[in-house]
């Protein structure tokens, strides 16, 4: 499977038209084609489909094939989702089926970003 | 251990290896099953995390086996620390052949929905090709599991972890609390039909002292000795009290070890027997540690290891005190040929001073030994298990053909007393027993000699005397069937020596009486002596001036006569010679009077 980028940076404008950098980067690191992680695969894009349109950066890591890069990250369960940027960073770990769950953790509104 | 798991191996396809944790490798007759999984179970602070670490540091230390530990309770620091207190140095085993696997979750970490191991199992597969690790364990296993919040999902992540460790063929130990009845009751069960071992540890308070024991309820193909046995830590490690092996006696020895007490040596019959065991029971202050000390002073004066365990002062307080009755054991501590072990009977429970004392013989290797007082053990714990281990202690002691000099205390002067508490003198060899003997208003310290097996002994009763020059047992005297002691022993010397006193000064006196008289009749001898002489010269003078007198008178009588020319007057004249002569004989009869 191994790395890839689901969706590129898009820039949101502000209402003053000073660029904003509200780019959110992830990382979700999973097992290979183990049911949880395909779990977590569909229910991260569908949320960042709905609630991250303006931009984000999303990494996935196949903790099977990089398991050396799993272990400096300091995965230790699969699915597990880090939040890298912006600022705290988080990790949620799951196949995030509780989506207000995820985006509490995110630090995202569900709310503000609709 | 190692006899008994090369034995299975001829037995059985299934090979052990050794966890290096003292006593559990004989109980399990050669360690853990090499390549299979062993669940430790139990309660916390029951040792499952020191067993698991002491498993995996002796693989590396000794066989150079890497090994990955898992830790998802504690974090890897204070493992190392723990570690630390055990002298297993991890930070720089983990430079190199350990893997700590920091695994315990993040508090901030949050969770939305299943997760499972497939990841970390990835992650430590890659680490185990890296380090070429056959040694794997996970620590805590139930902390993790508990997250799934889910039976089945457990279920199946144990599933998962089997399968996975079946495959890379690691010798691996998962550790998990189990009270019985907590949450991970359910799949506990489980747990342990996956299992080729388990091995349950157990914590609980007897009379306030905790004490550990460790079980092995399975043992897929193999044997092992059923029943709970107590552990304890020592300086470096768990310790199980195995049971020991049957002892086999060697021939019986026939040299004698002094006690290093001449006067007792003598009352023994020429001294201790070599690997015999001596009791010295009494009350408090009847100086059973000097004798103690004098057995191990002498021990180490013959450049014979000695062990010196105490159990209720410090090993400085004893040599301090044994230095005031001229015993000195700093010098041989210094050497190295001496080792003292003190151990506070209340700190820890009687079990884990018989693992570490043995832990200790182990070390010191040592020839002669000296317990005081051993039946300090009793007073903490059930007096049972106390008088257990001092049996055990006394056995172990005799099996290794040490010479121990064993004190015991007992209340009050009837030795009999110790028959029923801790029964450590139906093992002795030769019992000895120190006592006050109350006299005359006094206590004084008296030794008997109660047994010695194999050995000719006194049956007299000594007074012990404590001096700076070292303890030396007094004659005693009997008197009405009594021994006499003290005072009374002293005014029967008294008495003794005054009778002696009396004896000699008569005869001097007699002699000088004799001498005066002597010199009195020597004196009075030449007194008389030259009386006789002056008498002598006396009568001499005399009858010079007797001879010139009667001349004279002759001369005046003839002249008168010639003068008168008449022999009228001859007669009137006769009155002053006859008065003369008178005196002259007197005088003679005093010079022939004397004697």
């Amino acid at each position: 499977m191994g790395r890839r980028d689901v969706a590129g940076k898009r820039t949101k404008a502000g209402a003053a038209g000073v660029p904003v950098t509200t780019v959110v980067t992830l990382c979700l690191y999973v097992a290979g084609r183990a049911p949880n992680s395909v779990k977590a695969i569909a229910n991260l894009e569908a949320i960042c489909r709905r609630y991250l349109a303006d931009g984000y950066k999303l990494e996935i890591v196949d903790v099977c094939e990089h398991p050396r890069r799993a272990l400096a990250d300091g995965v230790l369960v699969t699915p597990s989702l880090t939040k890298v940027a912006p600022a705290p960073t988080s990790i949620v770990i799951g196949n995030l089926s509780d989506t207000g769950g995820v985006l509490a953790a995110l630090g995202l509104q569900a709310g503000n970003m609709e | 251990m190692g006899v008994v798991a090369r034995k299975s191996v001829v037995r059985r396809p299934l090979s052990k290896v050794a966890t290096g944790v003292r006593g559990f490798d004989e109980i399990s007759h050669g360690g853990l099953p090499q390549s299979r999984t062993s669940l430790v179970v139990g309660g916390p602070g029951t040792g499952k995390t020191v067993f698991a670490l002491q498993a995996l540091v002796n693989a590396v230390q000794e066989r150079k086996q890497p090994g990955i530990f898992v830790a998802f309770e504690e974090l890897t620091e204070e493992i190392f620390a723990n570690a630390a207190t055990f002298g297993w140095p991890l930070p720089a085993l983990a430079k190199g052949p350990l893997f700590f696997l920091n695994a315990r979750l993040s508090p901030q970490l949050v969770q939305s929905g299943n997760f499972d191991l497939s990841g970390m199992l990835a992650i430590l597969e890659a680490k185990k090709q890296d380090l070429g690790a056959s040694w794997i364990v996970f620590d805590g296993i139930d902390v993790l599991l508990s997250l799934l919040q889910n039976p089945d999902a457990e279920m199946r992540e144990i599933y998962r972890l089997r399968d996975w460790l079946a495959h890379n063929e690691l010798t691996a130990i998962i550790t998990a609390k189990a009270d019985g009845d907590s949450s991970m009751a359910v799949n506990y069960g489980f747990m342990q039909f996956m299992v080729d071992c388990v091995i349950r540890f157990d914590r609980r308070l007897e009379q306030a002292i905790p004490i550990r024991r460790l079980e092995i309820t399975k043992y897929r193909g193999s044997g092992f000795a059923a029943g709970e046995f107590p552990l304890s830590f020592g300086p470096d490690g768990m310790e199980v009290a195995a049971p020991a092996a049957t002892p086999i006696h060697p021939e019986v020895s026939t040299e004698r070890v002094s006690t290093g007490f001449a006067d007792l040596d003598s009352m023994l019959g020429g001294g201790l027997l070599r690997a015999s065991s001596t009791l010295i029971t009494g009350a408090p202050g009847t100086s059973k540690t000097t004798l103690a000390g004098q057995f191990a002073e002498d021990a180490c004066r013959r450049g014979e290891r000695t062990l010196f365990v105490s159990f209720d002062e410090g090993g400085e307080r004893i040599r301090r005190n044994l230095t005031s009755v001229g015993i000195h054991l700093d010098e041989y501590v210094k050497s190295g040929l001496l080792r003292m072990y003190s151990g506070r009977t209340d700190a820890i429970n009687p079990e884990e001073h018989l693992l570490r004392i043995a832990a200790l013989m182990l070390e010191h290797q040592p020839r002669c030994m000296v317990i005081d007082p051993l039946s300090a053990i009793a007073r903490t714990g059930a007096l049972s298990s106390a008088r257990a281990i001092g049996n055990r202690l006394m056995y172990k002691v005799r099996d290794q053909q040490i010479t121990a000099v064993i004190t015991a205390l007992v209340d009050g002067d009837n030795p009999q007393v110790e028959a029923t508490e801790l029964q450590l003198s139906t093992i002795a060899d030769t019992w000895i027993h120190l006592s006050y003997l109350v006299r005359s208003g006094e206590r004084n310290r008296a030794l008997t000699i109660i047994k010695s097996r194999g050995t000719q002994h006194s049956n007299q009763v000594r007074e012990l005397i404590l001096s700076a020059e070292g303890p030396a047992l007094m004659d005693v005297y009997s008197s009405g069937g009594e021994v006499l002691m003290g005072t009374l022993r002293w005014e029967k010397e008294a008495e003794e020596s005054a009778r002696k006193l009396r004896q000699q000064a008569e005869f001097t006196h007699k002699r000088r009486e004799l001498q005066f008289a002597e010199a009195d009749i020597a004196a009075r001898m030449a007194a008389l002596q030259l009386d006789l002489a002056r008498k002598r010269a006396e009568l001499a003078l005399y009858n010079r001036e007797d001879e010139a007198h009667r001349m004279s008178a002759r001369e005046w009588k003839s002249e008168l006569r010639r003068l008168r020319s008449a022999d009228a007057t001859a007669t009137a004249k006769t009155p002053p010679g006859k008065r003369r002569r008178t005196a002259a004989s007197s005088g003679r009869n005093n010079g022939n009077g004397a004697p």
